[in-house]
């Protein structure tokens, strides 16, 4: 592979992609490429990155928005909303472990993946705060869509069409984002369940609960924080110091019946979601391929169930909603993963496998042909020459 | 005067026919073909703009929806997608040669899920209905317009609603997990579901907000949550509104985010006041309702917090809610806003743009001159956490003259919305009425981007082609 295009501004990523244009060169989108693993390998000569776009463009706390180049670094905007008490609410996650990556990726990566993490099930994702887009699509010509004020219904709502679109739709060159305090302290509830599926009630009674509970995972007994005999449901409160200990008081009082349970302190609580949010407990072995499967809650333990026959090992998040499965890079447990999520009705997507896996298979369900023909037009209409991450999310498209 | 598309005279021509083959798709009364049935469809909460439509039909399945999307299809005829016709932006105007598909015989609960926290309605059941058959077990639907007793959830999906909580609680966008909707074309299409996050393009972000122009949502799946412990309100008062917009920062930046912040200013105070007996202070320039949530002793150190924070920017005074009674009282009078002003002045355009909140003393200090420059009283309502401003804008809608000076008013205030870093709307839609405005936030090729898109959903446009777009490709 050549060496990437990294155009210093916008004018630059729209001029190499007149440039790829002309030329029917078809463009690998990416900001630093950490993410590269994702989905499917992209069938392109070139590289066109955002990686030499970088630096916060605005940055208005009281306004509670933040706006930066799509290169600049995560950990640069979260070290700058750090500074003011701020933070990004949906926590993406840090998938440098599991694709193997060294640098830090950049905040276009994380908007055009649409990864969020545990705070996801009550704060919403990604695509939920992001307020605004400039991007440069297929023809060359750069979109704006959305602002930088916290409600805007103007115009279709192409930033939640590029969120997640993986760099199919349009280079994305810079992002507005809806950003919120950082709580003042934080704590968990640990209660020890005897099964996935009393874990996953106690989730969904934490959740329905009047106390703003900001994370629910389920750590199975393999990989939990009090020893390889014991699951572990556990939620989160963040909020002031005097809330925090009131909520957690009375959501283990009302929790007891369910399984033994246990305060965690914010030192041990941080360390915990942030292992939760990146996948850890899963321990993935190099050669394992990873999926995530989207599910309505109640669903999870099937799942769980369906995971271990066919040899996975399986981490909940989002009140039991977002199952991580580890197990073997092979069809054969793919094919589970795609029955187990089409039979609880919901979706899958293959995270991370070596690239004869993830060239070979379905790694998004297919969509139904009427959408799918929505889908092709809605391609066209943006990226009308399909220069942009041939096969990343689809093979042939 | 917003310009509607040129009618198609071989359309009108076959009225009979069409009507009678609708009635083959959906029988008896659900098919509306005579003129004076028809007067009730003829607008929506944008009452300057009448057009009654060429039939209306009130389908009660999934199944009738898409029939009728076949037929019209098949025909060429035009489509306008209308829930209870709340829309303030002229979001359900019809067209004369177009078939209103209402949606509001679609209002069945098909399921609730607690332990899920999800709920899955037809288009048709009212976005309070949602709240009323879950807060027996403590839950409810966030969003809240204001119109929320009348108007449909297909209608909120549509324009993406918002309401006065959504600093906390997030839009219609952020409390959707699916929906079904027919295509143009009349195919029956499901994107999400019960779970969270697309895999594959956010066809349900996408839908969301398309105002009717994409497809025609027939069912919704929403989340709900559970209430809180209890919730609070007080009010601060303030000497200007640069003063009280200080305020807001400083709250805001100590890191609480209140469930509520509404700001009013002095005409609307006077306004809610008359109208309410409410107790708001007549000598403020600027007056804020803030409200907490959480239990008692958690509402007590916020709105401590808080008033300690409305300390330091000299109020005239602050009230603080001593029970759910005091915070109903407070709330009275910022409730009956629109029908306080209603009193006081014949008609009025609400208006809906969203500004970055810093900028609120220098547009309303704008908005005053240009009160001034057109002789018409304008009362604000501001959503200040949020920076979506709902100017009132006073007129006499039997003077013509009045009434195009209020309109003229309306569009200096959303392109002066703009130019300060905002936006056109932020929670009533672009529909006809602010279409004609759009240039002002994009650039040509933009707006050709957004068509486009419509174009891969509807390539003939006959789905509420007149609505959101400066009139372009329609053709007659």
């Amino acid at each position: 592979m050549t060496t990437p295009l990294a155009p210093t501004d916008e004018a630059g990523i729209a001029a190499a992609v007149i440039e790829a244009r002309a030329a029917q060169s078809p463009l690998a989108i990416e900001g630093r490429g950490t993410k590269r693993a994702l989905l499917r390998p992209v069938q392109a000569a070139r590289t066109l990155s955002t990686r030499a776009l970088t630096g916060i463009t605005l940055y208005r706390p009281t306004e509670l928005v933040l706006s930066a180049r799509a290169g600049t670094t995560l950990a640069e905007i979260e070290a700058a909303l750090a500074e003011k008490g701020q933070m990004l609410a949906p926590e993406p996650p840090d998938t440098r472990a599991l694709f193997g990556a060294t640098e830090d990726g950049t905040i276009g990566g994380i908007v055009a993946t649409n990864l969020s993490g545990p705070r996801r099930i009550t704060a919403g994702a990604i695509r939920d705060h992001l307020l605004g887009i400039r991007f440069v699509n297929g023809a060359g010509e750069v979109i704006h869509s959305g602002g930088r004020v916290l409600k805007n219904v103007t115009g279709l709502d192409l930033c939640k069409l590029l969120a997640g679109s993986h760099g199919t739709l349009g280079v994305l060159t810079e992002v507005t984002l809806k950003v919120l305090p950082a709580a003042e302290t934080s704590a968990s509830i640990g209660i020890r369940v005897p099964d996935i599926t009393t874990g996953v009630k106690a989730l969904s009674a934490g959740l329905g609960s009047p106390f703003g509970v900001t994370g629910a995972a389920l750590i199975p007994a393999f990989c939990g924080p009090d020893g390889p005999a014991t699951t572990v449901a556990l939620m989160r409160l963040e909020d002031f110091a005097d809330s925090v200990a009131y909520r957690s008081a009375r959501l283990a009082e009302d929790l007891a019946p369910l399984g033994e349970v246990r305060v965690l302190d914010a030192a041990e609580s941080t360390g915990l979601w942030t292992a939760i949010r990146d996948a850890q407990p899963l321990g993935v072995g190099d050669a394992e391929a990873v999926w995530r499967v989207s599910v309505r809650p109640s669903a999870g333990p099937g799942v769980v169930a369906a995971m271990a026959q066919a040899g996975g090992r399986c981490l909940l998040d989002w009140g039991g909603g977002l199952v991580w499965v580890a197990g073997p890079a092979d069809a054969a447990t793919h094919a589970a993963v795609v029955a187990a999520a089409t039979a609880a009705r919901g979706t899958f997507t293959l995270f991370r496998a070596p690239e004869p896996l993830r060239a070979a298979v379905a790694v998004l369900p297919e969509e139904p042909p009427a959408l799918a023909a929505i889908g092709a037009r809605v391609k066209a209409a943006l990226d009308p020459a399909g220069l942009f991450n041939p096969g990343r999310m689809r093979a042939g498209a | 005067m917003i310009a509607l598309p040129p009618p198609s005279p071989e359309i009108l021509a076959r009225r009979a026919e069409i009507v009678a083959a609708l009635r083959g798709i959906v029988p008896g009364e659900g098919t509306i073909g005579d003129p004076l049935s028809l007067r009730p469809y003829e607008t929506d909460g944008l009452t300057a703009y009448r057009q009654p439509p060429l039939a209306v039909v009130l389908p009660t399945s999934t199944e009738q929806v898409a029939a009728v999307m076949r037929y019209c299809h098949a025909q060429g005829i035009r489509v306008v997608p209308r829930g209870a016709g709340t829309s303030l932006s002229g979001g359900a105007l019809p067209l004369a040669d177009a078939v209103v598909i209402g949606l509001m015989r679609m209002n069945r609960i098909k399921e609730i899920d607690f332990d899920d926290r999800l709920a899955v309605v037809e288009a048709g059941v009212t976005n309070l209905g949602i709240t009323k058959a879950v807060e027996g077990e403590g839950f409810f639907y966030a969003p809240d317009p204001s119109s929320q007793l009348a108007c449909m959830i297909g209608g909120n999906v549509n324009m993406n609603s918002g309401g006065a909580h959504c600093l906390k609680y997030g839009v219609t966008a952020n409390n959707l997990l699916g929906l079904t909707f027919v295509t143009p074309q009349g195919d029956i299409v499901e994107v999400g579901g019960g779970h969270l996050d697309a895999a594959g393009y956010d066809w349900l972000g996408l839908m969301t907000g398309s105002e009717g122009m994409l497809g025609i949502v027939t069912e919704v799946t929403v989340r709900i949550l559970r209430s809180p412990e209890g919730a609070r309100a007080m009010l601060a008062a303030f000497k200007g509104t640069e003063i009280a917009g200080a305020a807001v920062d400083a709250i805001i930046g100590s890191g609480i985010i209140p469930v509520a912040l509404e700001f009013m200013d002095k005409p609307c105070i006077h306004a809610c006041e008359a109208f309410a007996h409410a107790g708001y202070p007549l000598d403020a320039e600027a007056m804020l309702i803030i409200e907490v949530e959480g239990s008692v002793a958690e509402q007590d150190a916020l709105l401590e917090r808080i008033k300690q924070i409305c300390q330091r920017f000299d109020p005239i005074s602050l009230k603080v809610a001593q029970s759910a009674e005091e915070s109903l009282a407070i709330w009275k009078g910022r409730k009956g806003a629109f029908g306080a002003v209603g009193r006081i002045s014949p008609d009025y355009l609400c208006m809906d743009g969203t500004i970055p909140t810093g900028e609120l003393p220098f547009v309303l200090k704008r908005i005053g001159e240009m009160s001034a420059q057109y002789g018409l009283q304008v009362a604000n309502v501001f959503h200040a956490g949020d920076g979506n401003l709902h100017p009132l804008i006073m007129f006499d809608a039997n003077d013509p003259a009045s009434f195009h000076a209020a309109e003229s008013f309306g569009a200096d205030i959303l392109k002066l919305c703009v130019e300060v870093g905002g936006c056109l709307t932020g929670e009533h839609g672009v529909g006809v009425e602010k279409r004609d405005l759009m240039t002002a936030q994009f650039a040509p090729h933009e707006l050709d981007q957004q068509r486009a898109i419509k174009s891969a959903f509807d390539p003939a446009w006959l789905l509420n082609p007149h609505k959101v777009f400066p009139l372009k490709e329609i053709a007659a």
